[in-house]
């Protein structure tokens, strides 16, 4: 066991260091640890140094937030300029602009589309044929797995001016055509609407899980008091799932801010830039497209220090709803 | 529940319910079909029929068309690449570290669970992690979609966990045996958590074929492009041809037709919709997995 155990020329030595070593520790006992675990430690070595790569050096590489970047003078040589680029991002009218889309778009994604696998949820749960239930789940979560590339290219597909097959049906019914695509207005309904289609279906997995382990017994008892399938459902069903509501909505408010980037950037084009922008696709277009990367930088730092407010306050009201917390 | 003691209303709802499920299950599914059925019609008939999910004229031209040029088929074979090269490195990385995390005894392994967990709380974001992408030399190469992404915080922390609630006899058995921690983990551990490994592989393996913005972000060369990125040049900015111009037909390169587009869709979809059985029954216990507690 003990590391100091070994044979060598000169064993005896050792054999005495060992004792000593048992006894009054001269050698601090953590590095027989280390080297008991030595291979352990070999197995860990990849997995660490991604994190401090991938991880921790871009962390360590926001301080260019508070420089004038430039990529040919490199990090060390780039001026300093202190907390000008958040003073000029908190100028910029785009500042508004990104918040208030931002914003909107999360009540809509809060409003329309967070209850929407609850009720599909408590609906698929009052099917009693198991053959149906399982068909429309199986048909419902497919385009969960579907990438946002191919759920944006058939938007546009079917929505196009040049004979969509939606827009043409449109056509026949009012005749004229509605350029959802570049209309600032349609925006933000397409966006709802696309994740409403690819994700509510999946969205039911965790509610369903919830409404399985509700006790049967619980239903019985209402169906000896008399309640009927609506009363059941509203005095033991949903109380029975309202954890796991309060939880995912916590989350949900955790991420705020976390518009879902790959899907707006696809659905966003020259037209409708003002309805668009979140901070995100703000942070590309300035950033990459445009080269500004201490400003850029600075415009995602603001939301990463936003954004961690926001989960350590919404971990602290998922402990005073008496949830255990998820941090 | 007793099915017999329902009254009208509760017949009535049971009616509208699935009439409503019914509903958004072909919501769900027509857009598919209806763009499977398009790719097989002539554009004449697009243009003319608004609606139909069985074409009358029956064509292929479409894929014909896309696979004129090596543009698409070299895409695929990227995404493949990608997929299964950048999968087995998910893997590699994250059981690897997830099974030393797992061991409680490990000294500096509270240090290495907060370093973890802070990363899921806070990021460098997308400029910090380009540039130390492009430090490193990877900007137009498969690595850059690769080694960035190699260890999801939240597939390391179930598995880890998953780790620990293994038997600890078998694994102190092996170890008197005179198994190294390596042995153990790849003669008891491994093969105990082939189903968690499935799962994962999976989730990563989804995530590569579905990913496009890593590529947009990293890779400037067109040759390079996986699908998805040539999926959006083609669908949506109506490009074809990039990249091959030279190649290929004059008379080819115009803005694609709605049959091309669709065809485009439906190579990307395929493959995804051949492992659905797969991915329907693993990952449903991947999300009770990670909602058991994360």
């Amino acid at each position: 066991m003990d590391s100091t155990l070994q044979s060598g020329p000169d064993a005896a030595v050792k054999a005495k260091k060992s004792k000593a070593t048992v006894l009054g520790s001269q050698r601090p006992s953590w590095i027989g640890k280390v080297k008991k675990d030595r291979w352990l430690y070999v197995l860990l070595l990849p997995g660490l140094i991604y994190f401090l790569v991938f991880k921790y050096l871009p962390m360590w590489g926001v301080l260019i937030a508070f420089q004038n970047f430039q990529p040919f003078v490199g990090f060390w040589n780039s001026e300093w300029v202190g907390l000008e680029n958040f003073r000029n991002f908190f100028a910029n009218p785009d500042f508004v602009r990104l918040l208030r889309n931002t914003f909107i778009l999360a009540v809509y994604d809060l409003v329309f589309f967070f209850p929407a696998p609850i009720i599909v949820a408590l609906l698929l749960n009052e099917i009693r044929v198991n053959v149906i239930k399982r068909f429309i789940q199986t048909m419902v979560y497919v385009p969960h797995f579907i990438s946002m590339v191919i759920v944006a290219s058939m938007t546009y597909v079917f929505l196009t001016t040049q004979g969509g097959v939606l827009n043409e049906a449109v056509f026949q019914i009012t005749g004229r055509r509605i350029d959802f695509l570049a209309d600032p207005d349609w925006f933000r309904p397409l966006i709802i609407l696309q994740i409403m289609w690819k994700e509510t279906g999946w969205g039911t997995i965790i509610f369903l899980a919830a409404l399985a382990s509700v006790d049967v017994e619980q239903y019985e008892a209402a169906v000896v008091d008399g309640a009927n399938r609506f009363q059941r459902l509203w005095h033991v069903t949903l109380p029975a799932i309202s954890s796991v509501i309060v939880i995912l909505l916590i989350l949900r408010l955790g991420n705020f801010l976390d518009n879902g980037f790959e899907q707006i950037f696809l659905m966003t084009n020259s037209l409708n830039r003002t309805v668009a922008d979140v901070f995100d696709t703000y942070v590309y277009f300035v950033g990459i497209t445009q080269g500004a990367f201490s400003y850029s930088t600075a415009i995602g730092l603001f939301k990463s220090i936003v954004g961690i407010v926001l989960i350590y306050g919404s971990n602290w009201l998922a402990k005073r709803f008496g949830q255990e917390g998820l941090y | 529940m007793g099915s017999n003691h329902d009254s009208l209303g509760e017949k009535v709802f049971d009616g509208f319910n699935y009439l409503f499920l019914s509903i958004f299950a072909v919501i769900t599914v027509l857009p598919f079909i209806y763009i499977f059925a398009g790719s097989f019609a002539t554009e004449a008939e697009l243009s003319e029929r608004s609606f139909f999910l069985i074409p009358r004229d029956f064509s292929i031209s479409a894929y014909q068309y896309i696979f004129s040029s090596n543009t698409i088929f070299r895409s695929i074979g990227v995404s493949i690449y990608i997929t299964v090269v950048g999968t087995i490195t998910n893997l590699a990385f994250t059981l690897t570290m997830a099974y030393a995390l797992s061991r409680r005894d490990l000294l500096g392994r509270n240090l290495i669970m907060n370093l973890v967990i802070f990363s899921m709380l806070f990021s460098g974001g997308m400029i910090p992690t380009y540039l130390v992408v492009k430090e490193l030399g990877l900007l137009n190469s498969y690595g850059a979609l690769i080694l960035p992404g190699a260890i999801s915080a939240f597939n390391l922390i179930i598995i880890k966990n998953f780790f620990q609630q293994l038997p600890p006899g078998l694994e102190e058995s092996a170890r008197i045996d005179g198994c190294t921690d390596l042995g153990v983990l790849w003669r008891i551990v491994l093969p105990l958590s082939m189903p968690v490994i499935a799962t994962f592989g999976l989730f990563y393996a989804v995530g590569h074929w579905n990913n496009f913005f890593s590529a947009l972000l990293y890779l400037n060369d067109h040759t390079k492009w996986p699908l998805q990125v040539m999926l959006r040049e083609i669908v949506m900015l109506s490009q074809l041809a990039i990249g091959d111009i030279n190649n290929m037909d004059p008379n080819y390169v115009k803005p694609p037709e709605q049959s091309v587009k669709m065809a485009v869709i439906v190579t990307g979809t395929i493959p995804i919709l051949l492992v659905y059985p797969l991915l329907q029954r693993h990952f449903a216990k991947g999300v009770l997995l990670g909602s058991i507690k994360g």
